[in-house]
């Protein structure tokens, strides 16, 4: 009790903003920022460590006899973990032994997978730390991912036009899409108040569903209609790979970054971006000063499905060439751990986006020695401790500064 | 212009609002009682004249007594009748309005003659009698790690903490129960489920409490927790040896004596496994505990007013750690009914987002413990309704009734509830 007092007043004297009052990030403490980063993916490393060795079969085996003969123990447990992050390595950033071949694929192979496993995730982050400024919570990412990914899908398999113009289309309807699926939940807490969790939890159940149902459609599904696939998408609709057609990273990586420089001016220079960060402040302050926090609310949830729309193009139209159940892979919930690291700033988020990008392309590689659910344990690690700096900074010894993340995001239900 | 005594900020909104009030009030009655009257109509045009004039609907409650209880009656009339029930109804709130009180019994009698019309026709246009004793039951199995997890949101949020990590305490629990179940036994697995609730809740607890970390963010991140611990876990051990760590006994039917003999209910609500009778039980303490008792009055006030809890003594700190553990553990035990109450075994996420829908339950139900049950039985009902109907009714795509559930609850936020108030200091973080 006394020491989480202690805590708690050691807490209080820095400069965590009270709930219901607002202060942007401070920038003197962009070093510590990264710091502490550095040091929770570090610390989350080490924890994935000894799951490692604890999943690890030898390890296990050698740990009957510890008291005995240790040194057994240690080893392997070093073996299988020195194995499961080389290959996370090898999967995320260069693996020499394809690079041995000498073709390009073999050296830029993991950077391609990384930038593509990135691409969805920093568009989901934006849309989630978006909805964050604006005080809302889209949880949504799920079924607006779905949504954009059928309405490019349904444009680029069904529509048939000259190549530029048909990846164009495609994008907008996935936008479109994105948007709709999105904007409805703004919409419903702009004029009924049902809550934004609530109903972008709903939209996502009811977008798999209807996805499902296409799947099952004779000109949605693809022939011979014994699968839930849909037609695959022409080559003309499809966003043309960066590095050859050897590799999978394409121009949904631009779409990203664009995505990213957009929100950054949107919420530092626009007017929008004012009243968004505004109502997401404090609404009442808002509504004050003469601001419609309804209109807000739709607006925001537009922009939030419209981003979440392109993470859909970018996995139809980039990757897949066919919808499937799974089209959209988690990266709505994987998104919203995105959104976090980077703290609701597009910079970050960028930044977050690529890091969790190279996770999932390396977990996928480290697999033969781990199960992949690593990855997931170490993202929500990696969060959870820069969510509470106090933590790293008491296992470091660091000194005091700066709060943690989200503690200027989504406050409670009430907004 | 309010009284005294309410904070200055909510003071603003109540002026603003106070202009507008009287006309919004009038529109609000006339769009509600305009929604009656077209589910009225809709019973009548869509339900109740598409049933054929002569045939019978036949409605089966299962056996009492070893006599078949089985309903049997004009359909369309029955649904004619019930149509224009509907339609008085919103007759009566377009002219004169119902209160605050009698608005939502209005609104569950319309629901309820929508419901009976539309399974007179379900049973003549349908491949079999409607068993309404069956449909019961599956709504009552599926809300039942529902209400579990709502109350385990009730618990957490009275007291100011916000519970987004609902699934994750939940899917721990799943796994510690087959886990422990497998090894020692169910009852044992029930105990190690709310064990593993618990932790989950102690991470919630630690995090949000101590370190002030914001709470909507923080239950996010233990859900992705859990889901990557388990499921590593899983495929690091259970799947690899199922047979001795994944297959825990199913908890037995207990068939409560003298009760479960009653027609209709007794089936319906006391022949069931231990988990169902420890949420009925969980149902009635927390309801009275949290309203009635000194312990409710103190995590309520620690809830909306944690300064002045403290200021009367309460260990406003204290109060926030117990809850979120028992809420913790009472989510676990909603994760244990569906590897040890009804699958068997444990699988990747199994809770499927069980853990939000408790959630919108929780929200839906205003943060009351009979409310967020109220919100987990329609949830469970609409989706027993959906199971009914994609076997009986094989015309309607199964994958459009598969949203049943999730578009009432839409429409039931949206159209019924609107605007929820939280207990104001949930998800504020104290610090003296």
């Amino acid at each position: 009790m006394t020491q989480a007092t202690s805590e708690a007043a050691a807490a209080a004297s820095e400069p965590v903003p009270p709930a219901g009052e607002h202060e942007p990030p401070r920038r003197a403490s962009a070093w510590n920022t990264i710091l502490v980063t550095l040091l929770a993916f570090v610390t989350a490393m080490a924890i994935g460590a000894v799951l490692i060795a604890i999943s690890d079969q030898a390890t296990r085996s050698a740990a009957s006899y510890f008291f005995s003969w240790p040194w057994d123990t240690f080893t392997n447990a070093g073996h299988a973990i020195a194995n499961a992050y080389t290959a996370l390595f090898e999967g995320a950033i260069f693996n020499p032994t394809t690079a041995a071949n000498g073709t390009l694929a073999g050296y830029l192979g993991p950077i391609s997978e990384t930038l593509t496993n990135a691409t969805p995730l920093i568009l989901g982050g934006l849309s989630v730390g978006l909805a964050f400024r604006a005080g809302l919570f889209n949880i949504g990412g799920q079924g607006q991912i779905i949504m954009g990914a059928v309405f490019a899908g349904y444009v680029g398999f069904h529509w048939h036009m000259p190549a530029g113009l048909h990846v164009l289309a495609g994008i907008a309807a996935g936008m479109l899409g994105g948007a709709l699926w999105g904007g409805l939940s703004g919409w419903l807490k702009a004029h009924t108040g049902a809550h934004e969790v609530i109903t972008t939890i709903m939209l996502n159940y009811i977008a798999y569903s209807l996805l499902a149902y296409l799947l099952s459609v004779k000109g949605f599904q693809a022939p011979p209609y014994g699968q839930a696939i849909s037609n695959p998408v022409e080559p003309n609709a499809m966003l043309f790979p960066l590095f050859g057609s050897s590799m999978r990273v394409n121009a949904g990586l631009f779409i990203a970054l664009i995505a990213a420089a957009a929100v950054w001016w949107l919420l530092k220079y626009s007017t929008l971006g004012f009243r968004l960060r505004a109502v997401g402040a404090n609404q009442f302050a808002a509504r004050t000063a003469g601001m419609s926090v309804e209109r807000s609310y739709t607006t925001v949830m537009v922009l939030a499905g419209l981003l979440c729309g392109l993470a859909g193009v970018t996995q139809i139209l980039g990757v897949n060439t066919q919808i499937t159940n799974d089209i959209d892979a988690g990266i709505g919930f994987d998104a919203i751990t995105v959104a976090l690291l980077g703290r609701a700033n597009p910079v970050g988020i960028v930044f977050a986006g690529l890091l969790f990008g190279a996770l999932h392309a390396g977990g996928s590689q480290m697999q033969t020695y781990t199960p992949i659910d690593l990855v997931q344990v170490i993202q929500s690690l990696i969060v959870l401790f820069i969510a509470a700096p106090a933590v790293i900074r008491a296992i470091f010894r660091m000194k005091a500064s700066g709060a943690g993340v989200g503690a200027e995001l989504a406050k409670g239900w009430n907004g | 212009m309010t009284s005294a005594g309410t904070a200055v900020r909510e003071d603003d909104v109540v002026v603003q609002h106070e202009v507008v009030d009287s006309n919004r009030q009038v529109r609000q009655r006339l769009g509600r009682g305009a929604a009656f009257v077209l589910l009225g109509a809709i019973t009548i045009v869509f339900v109740a004249l598409k049933i054929p004039g002569g045939a019978d609907s036949r409605l089966t409650f299962g056996k009492a007594f070893s006599a078949q209880l089985d309903l049997v009656v004009p359909g369309r009339t029955v649904a004619l009748a019930l149509g224009v029930l509907v339609i008085l109804l919103g007759a009566w709130q377009l002219v004169r309005g119902f209160g605050r009180r009698t608005l939502p019994w209005a609104a569950f009698v319309a629901f309820v003659a929508f419901m009976v019309a539309f399974l007179c026709w379900v049973s003549v246009r349908g491949t079999a009698a409607v068993d309404i004793l069956g449909l019961l039951q599956n709504s009552i199995a599926l809300a039942v790690p529902l209400v579990l997890g709502a109350l385990a949101g009730v618990l957490c949020e009275r007291s100011g903490v916000i519970n987004v990590a609902i699934e994750g305490q939940m899917l721990s629990g799943a796994w510690a129960g087959a886990l422990i179940g497998s090894l020692v036994g169910s009852y044992f697995g029930l105990v190690a489920a709310a064990v593993a609730g618990a932790l989950m809740g102690v991470l919630l607890a630690v995090f949000s409490i101590k370190y002030l970390v914001n709470q909507v963010v923080l239950g996010v991140v233990l859900n992705v927790l859990a889901l990557g611990l388990t499921g590593f876990f899983y495929d690091a051990f259970m799947q690899p040896n199922a047979a001795t760590l994944n297959q825990p006994a199913v908890l037995g039917e207990i068939d409560i004596p003298g009760l479960s003999q009653i027609p209709v209910i007794g089936p319906l609500l006391f022949q069931a496994n231990i988990v169902v009778y420890l949420a009925y039980v969980l149902i009635i303490v927390i309801d009275v505990a949290l309203f009635r008792t000194r312990w409710g009055l103190r995590t309520r006030a620690v809830g909306e007013h944690p300064k002045a809890a403290d200021t009367v003594g309460i260990r406003v700190l204290r109060v926030r750690y117990r809850n979120v553990l028992l809420g913790g553990a009472v989510a676990g035990l909603g994760g244990a009914y569906f590897t040890l109450g009804s699958v068997g075994a444990f699988s990747k996420n199994i809770t499927s987002g069980n853990g939000f829908i408790a959630l919108a339950a929780l929200i839906f139900g205003r943060w009351s413990p009979l409310g967020a049950v109220g919100a987990s039985l329609l949830f469970g009902f609409a989706s027993a309704l959906q199971i009914m109907l994609s076997i009986n009714v094989p015309l309607i795509p199964s994958n459009f009734l598969a949203m049943l559930p999730y578009l009432a609850t839409i429409f039931a936020v949206a159209g019924l509830v609107g605007k929820v108030r939280a207990p104001a200091a949930d998800g504020e973080p104290y610090v003296k």
